[in-house]
């Protein structure tokens, strides 16, 4: 990376970006209404917003599933909005929130890690797994802990959940993307699994200094993880909050944030009920 | 049955296992590795047969007219694989389409529906031009046999290559492959021609083993290749690319076999083959669902597409 690392260096900007389901008929949703980000390099930003906020329509964007309405997006300078979701794979990792969309559950774990370390790359017509491969595979899977390292030639579709996920992690950041999505990553794994797979999240993230975007339902998850915190509302981002801003913060602040920056009640019971939410309020 | 009849069974369905398992192993590309019904096996086949006679007729050299036939078969793989991935018609569609569509161009290759090989020099007819090689059935499966050993370890590699990979990915998660930065467009479209390239070599083979190339030939071959590929899978479970091609060579063989005794037994005609092969497919895609209907297994409703 030669762009100099100061907090200032833009590393993704969207300009009012907008995108309309089903335009023209009745019904018509817009899921993103002229949204302005500017992600800076090493920025850990966390996105909260009730269900149909946009969030997952915002990472869609940015990996280039669908292009926006109308609006530009810009990657260290070059305009990727019309790129397809391949060809944006070269910038952008991704973790899904269900464990089976990330990895191939037929292919052993190194065909699978094989796979994202050529992200980006032209394939070509060597044997993909070698052994200076299998060693790399090994020195990026043993940090987890989860013995992955010693299966390579287990097929994934015999690991649990959470070992796919961790998998999953490990292969979206294996090709040193320049942004990482993690879209709830972590909702579907079971609270210890959730805890560790969110931990290694936050070490990749810090040791490879990578830039991510992470949404997630959680407050608690939201205000403690990354430097930045985001919040959406019906395809508006309502709440930008930098690291000394969001410092003091509980998730009571957060909430009075959220209606004085949508300007209505906030009623979504969603977000506020869930247990971990409750555990983030006493801790707090 | 004495001992001599018994060899000469074996060694026949063996020759059989080989020169058909090219189908079974495009099937089993399509229908397995890249999960894309394709249909276009009953046109392919017989484009496959049409090319190398016609070619072989004229005087080609009759291993170049065996590879046109192979690149014949290719391009019909193509011609259904961008009907899906560009003007997004379903797979079983499109590959319907295009075999139907075959049928006049095979007729329109051959000039006539039928063409004989009769004294025409084939790959076979050179074979047996080699010493040790006079038999029929032995210069047969020698022929057979080297071809297949090719194909094999050519697959083998391919399969395990970075392209390869990206291949066999997009028929296990699509998404995940165009997340790695693949478009599965291209995967999708290299691995229908590669099958139907496959399918086009056996008709090639086959019709100069036989000498004669039939516009009907082919009607039924895509059965033919799924019940070989699932008897395969069936009898020997196997693990691994190298282990699945042989599984799927083995289960043609397995089909043959079969099928050479059910018609020795009198029992049956040669007509009566494509039911049989109808009914052995039924019940290999019945079973599995019958045993989970019996432990009361929750099933999804079958697909319509």
């Amino acid at each position: 990376m030669i762009a100099p690392m100061s907090e200032n260096s833009s590393l993704l900007k969207l300009k009012r970006i907008s995108k309309v389901f089903s335009k023209g008929t009745v019904d018509e949703v817009r899921a993103l209404d002229k949204i302005d980000l500017n992600v800076a390099v090493e920025d850990y930003i966390t996105v909260i917003g009730s269900n149909g906020a946009g969030k997952t329509t915002l990472l869609n964007i940015i990996a280039g599933v669908y292009p926006p309405e109308s609006g530009e997006i810009m990657l260290n300078g070059r305009n990727i909005t019309k790129l397809s979701e391949y060809r944006c794979a070269e910038f952008v990792g991704r973790v899904y929130q269900d464990p089976h969309v990330g990895t191939a559950a037929k292919m052993s774990i190194e065909e699978n890690m094989a796979m994202a370390l050529l992200r980006g790359q032209p394939r070509g017509l060597r044997v993909a797994t070698n052994k200076q491969r299998r060693e790399l595979f090994r020195i990026a899977l043993a940090p987890l802990g989860l013995g992955l390292e010693n299966r390579l030639n287990a097929l994934v579709g015999t690991l649990s959940g959470g070992q796919r996920q961790a998998l999953a992690l490990v292969m979206s950041t294996l090709s040193n993307p320049a942004i990482l999505l993690l879209d709830e990553h972590i909702a579907t794994l079971d609270p210890r699994t959730a805890q560790i797979v969110l931990d290694l999240t936050d070490m990749i993230v810090k040791r490879e200094k990578m830039t991510a975007i992470m949404v997630t339902h959680n407050m608690e998850m939201a205000l403690h993880h990354g430097n930045r915190l985001i919040m959406m509302h019906k395809g508006r981002i309502v709440v930008d909050m930098n690291q000394e801003q969001r410092a003091d913060l509980s998730i009571q602040d957060l909430v009075v944030a959220f209606e004085r920056a949508s300007g209505e009640e906030f009623v979504d019971d969603s977000v506020l009920l869930r247990p971990g939410n409750v555990v983030g309020v006493s801790d707090l | 049955m004495d001992p001599a009849a018994v060899g000469h069974l074996l060694a026949f369905s063996l020759y059989e296992g080989l020169a058909f398992g090219f189908i079974a192993i495009g099937v089993y590309l399509t229908f397995r590795v890249i999960a894309f019904p394709d249909l276009t096996v009953d046109g392919s086949y017989v484009l496959g047969a049409a090319v190398a006679a016609v070619l072989i007729v004229v005087g080609v050299n009759p291993f170049l007219a065996t590879l046109a036939a192979l690149g014949a078969g290719m391009c019909a793989g193509l011609a259904t694989s961008l009907l899906n991935t560009k003007l997004k018609i379903p797979a079983l569609l499109a590959s319907i389409l295009v075999m139907v569509g075959l049928y006049s161009i095979n007729l329109r290759i051959m000039g006539r529906p039928s063409l004989s090989l009769l004294r025409k020099v084939t790959i076979f007819s050179l074979a047996s031009q080699l010493p040790g090689l006079e038999t029929r059935l032995v210069y047969q499966l020698v022929v057979a046999g080297v071809l297949a050993v090719i194909v094999f370890f050519i697959l083998n590699w391919f399969l395990r290559t970075e392209i390869g990979l990206a291949l066999r990915a997009t028929g296990d998660n699509e998404q995940m492959v165009r997340g790695a930065g693949v478009d599965t467009d291209k995967t999708t479209i290299l691995g229908v021609s590669i099958a139907n390239g496959l399918v086009a070599l056996s008709g090639g083979v086959v019709a100069q083993a036989q000498c004669f190339a039939d516009v009907n030939m082919g009607i039924g071959m895509i059965i033919i290749g799924l019940a070989s590929v699932i008897i395969g899978e069936a009898l020997f479970r196997p693990k691994g690319v190298a282990r699945l091609l042989l599984a799927v060579l083995g289960g043609t063989f397995v089909y043959r076999l079969v099928l050479s005794l059910a018609l020795r037994s009198k029992l049956m005609s040669v007509g009566d083959l494509k039911l049989i092969t109808a009914v052995i497919v039924i019940i290999a895609l019945a079973v599995p669902y019958l045993q989970k209907r019996i432990r009361r297994e929750w099933l999804p409703p079958a697909p319509r597409w």
